[in-house]
């Protein structure tokens, strides 16, 4: 028998050790250490956590620091084996989040910082970072949601990155294209098209003077088209259209399929038929997402991310990773392109949120700014910059607005503003590059083209008639509808360390 | 046929006007301005020859004018082409491009295909040349 029983004592759980045997509040763990202050090397991630009714905040956070770092439900003595004060993630600090619990008809959500040891991860692998941050906890009954908002990922471990295979600044000057952002489309119907009557609708759209066009998500290797025939007959459309115009020209083949090995032998064939980009789907996994950006690394290749599935864990605000969370690992993970939102088109994006996305792709140190959304300064270490990609429902009336909000370093797909011109692919493509290059012309002359930008259009169009004809069918499209991921700080509030 | 490289291709050739403004804007980012000229507007050809050195001491857009024009004049039927270059940490490369002068007749490129194992094709572009610089 064990000598304590035999002695006969028995602990009150009051004055019970931290090792005892038996279940402790993790916040009595060493979870929550609200005098903590995190080291530079610290890994942070910042949580929106709505407990259940009855848990105190500090006890929730501390039960996500546990259990996304070393803890299980009860106490192990084994921990005592180890250097554990240093590897338990510690909950340093945990804010209300505005308007939410009593007065307002949501339930009351917290702002949780957690820090985490640098040792606790793997170099260089978004898998083993993500399977502690988001492995175990997002199930976790104490809580009702829980959302990943934003990370601070340290320099040291930044460095362990291999980043962007070739980065905005080396896609410029392999393209030879400066000053404007890129124009793409993607080739619609997504679905049907045989490989011959596909590469009609790349050669049409790249020689009328889009830069890019692009396989859909969801185009593999289907029965009315196998890949390599899709490869074939795009290249075909690449390179004549590259000889009409004297443009380097690309068309982003996607290489996604069901196993790395598939994976490889397209992208293999994508670059012996002399293509300047591949594409992968986020679906593949982050693993795989890596394996393919040190592929093109390794073969001079721009790989271009599309964000399929992401809206099933980005768009919820209560629960799930924030697509600025995504954005960070990927470029960590060494995409060149990434699908991150048009504010002004057919899918989810408040402009805030989407300006601190952009930020976070393309910036070398991306300052915090809780208006967008950015919780944490967070220092890129010379890794290279992500050029976004805003796709979805937009058109030629909308240049103006798309230019200001987003920028010069962004590619700017317009699909259906392409294709369902009412002259044809080639006059679609036209009227894009020209209301493009027009307003960049305007700014760069001084135009207030946030105020001038229908009339910078309409001047244009009066010599360009794809351009008026694009502006009679859609100039007044827009999408107005309520974003569901949103900030939740006034534009005037600054940066909280 | 039109090259349409460069950041303004699509739009009527600019006036001296419009360059002037456009050099203006690149020397208010305070990026350096320098003008390349060349007969072979083929996609990979890089380096376009450089009318002198970058001016990374300008300062108004007339003077950048005045090199455009003179570049124009001994080298009237070539391509030459405006660039801004940043220095910027995180850039260090250039941010606008344009073409400001083009030949009267653009000869544009031929595209030849080479067949190859299986239904691949290996393309190659080249350079259309005038008659008599085919001869030489």
């Amino acid at each position: 028998m064990h000598e304590l029983a035999m002695k006969g004592e028995v602990r009150t759980p009051a004055k019970r050790g931290r090792y005892d045997a038996g279940v402790l509040k993790y916040r009595e763990m060493g979870y929550w250490q609200p005098d903590y202050v995190p080291k530079d090397t610290d890994v942070i991630a910042l949580f929106r956590i709505t407990p259940q009714p009855g848990v105190e905040p500090e006890e929730a956070a501390a039960a996500v620091a546990g259990e996304s770092s070393t803890a299980t439900w009860t106490v192990v003595w084994t921990d005592r084996l180890t250097a554990c004060d240093l590897y338990r993630a510690k909950a340093y600090r945990v804010d209300p989040v505005p308007n939410t619990g009593a007065g307002t008809n949501t339930s009351p959500q917290f702002f949780a910082y957690i820090a985490y040891e640098l040792d606790l991860f793997e170099e260089g692998s978004i898998a083993n970072l993500t399977a502690s941050i988001i492995g175990n906890v997002f199930g976790f009954k104490p809580l009702q949601a829980l959302r990943l908002e934003d990370m601070r990922i340290p320099v040291a471990y930044v460095k362990t990155f291999q980043g962007p295979a070739t980065g905005i600044v080396v896609e410029r000057e392999r393209l030879d294209k400066f000053g404007r952002p890129l124009l793409g489309a993607t080739t619609k119907p997504k679905l049907g098209l045989s490989g011959r009557n596909y590469g009609r609708v790349v050669y049409e759209a790249l020689k009328g003077g889009l830069d890019f066009v692009k396989d859909d998500e969801n185009i593999n290797s289907q029965p009315f088209m196998h890949w390599r025939d899709r490869y074939l007959f795009c290249m075909e459309a690449v390179n004549r259209a590259s000889a009409a115009t004297g443009e380097v020209k690309g068309h982003y083949l996607n290489v996604t399929a069901a196993t790395m090995e598939d994976m490889y032998e397209r992208a293999e064939f994508a670059k012996e038929l002399g293509s300047a980009i591949i594409m992968i789907d986020l679906v593949i996994g982050y693993t795989a997402i890596q394996s393919m950006a040190k592929w093109a690394r390794r073969n001079d290749m721009i790989l271009h991310l599309h964000r399929a599935g992401h809206g099933t864990y980005t768009r919820q605000k209560n629960h799930g990773v924030s697509f600025r969370v995504i954005a960070k690992w990927m470029r960590l993970a060494g995409v060149d392109h990434i699908h991150a939102g048009t504010v002004v088109g057919k899918l989810e994006g408040d402009p805030a949120v989407i300006a601190g996305i952009y930020d976070t792709l393309r910036e070398p140190l991306t300052a915090a700014n809780l208006s967008h959304g950015l919780f944490f300064e967070q220092d890129w270490a010379g890794l290279r910059k992500v050029m976004p990609v805003a796709s979805g429902g937009i058109h030629a009336g909308q240049m103006h607005q798309l230019l200001t909000y987003l920028g010069e370093d962004v590619v700017l797909q317009f699909g259906g503003g392409t294709i369902g011109h009412p002259e044809g692919i080639q006059a679609g493509a036209q009227a894009n590059r020209v209301a493009l290059e027009a307003m960049v012309q305007a700014r760069n002359e001084g135009a207030d083209i946030w105020n001038e930008g229908p009339e910078i259009l309409d001047r244009a169009a009066r010599w360009c008639t794809p351009l008026r004809a694009a502006l009679e069918t859609w100039r007044d499209i827009t999408f107005n509808y309520t974003s569901t991921d949103t900030v939740d700080f006034v534009p005037t509030a600054t940066a909280v360390g | 046929m039109r090259v349409t490289q460069g950041t303004f291709s699509f739009l009527p050739d600019l006036t001296d006007a419009q360059i002037a403004a456009q050099a203006d804007y690149a020397l208010r980012q305070g990026w350096a301005l320098s003008i390349e000229f060349t007969d072979d507007p083929h996609p990979r050809n890089t380096y376009w020859e450089m009318w002198a050195l970058p001016m990374f001491d300008a300062r108004d857009a007339a003077a950048v004018l005045r090199e455009v024009q003179a570049c124009r004049k001994a080298h009237p039927s070539n391509y030459v082409r405006v660039n801004a270059f940043d220095a910027t940490r995180g850039f260090e490369t250039v941010r606008l491009s344009f073409i400001v002068n083009r030949p009267a007749k653009e000869l544009g490129f031929t595209l030849t295909r080479t067949e190859d194992a299986g239904r691949n094709v290996r393309y190659t572009i080249h350079s259309r040349r005038a008659a008599s610089e085919t001869a030489e």
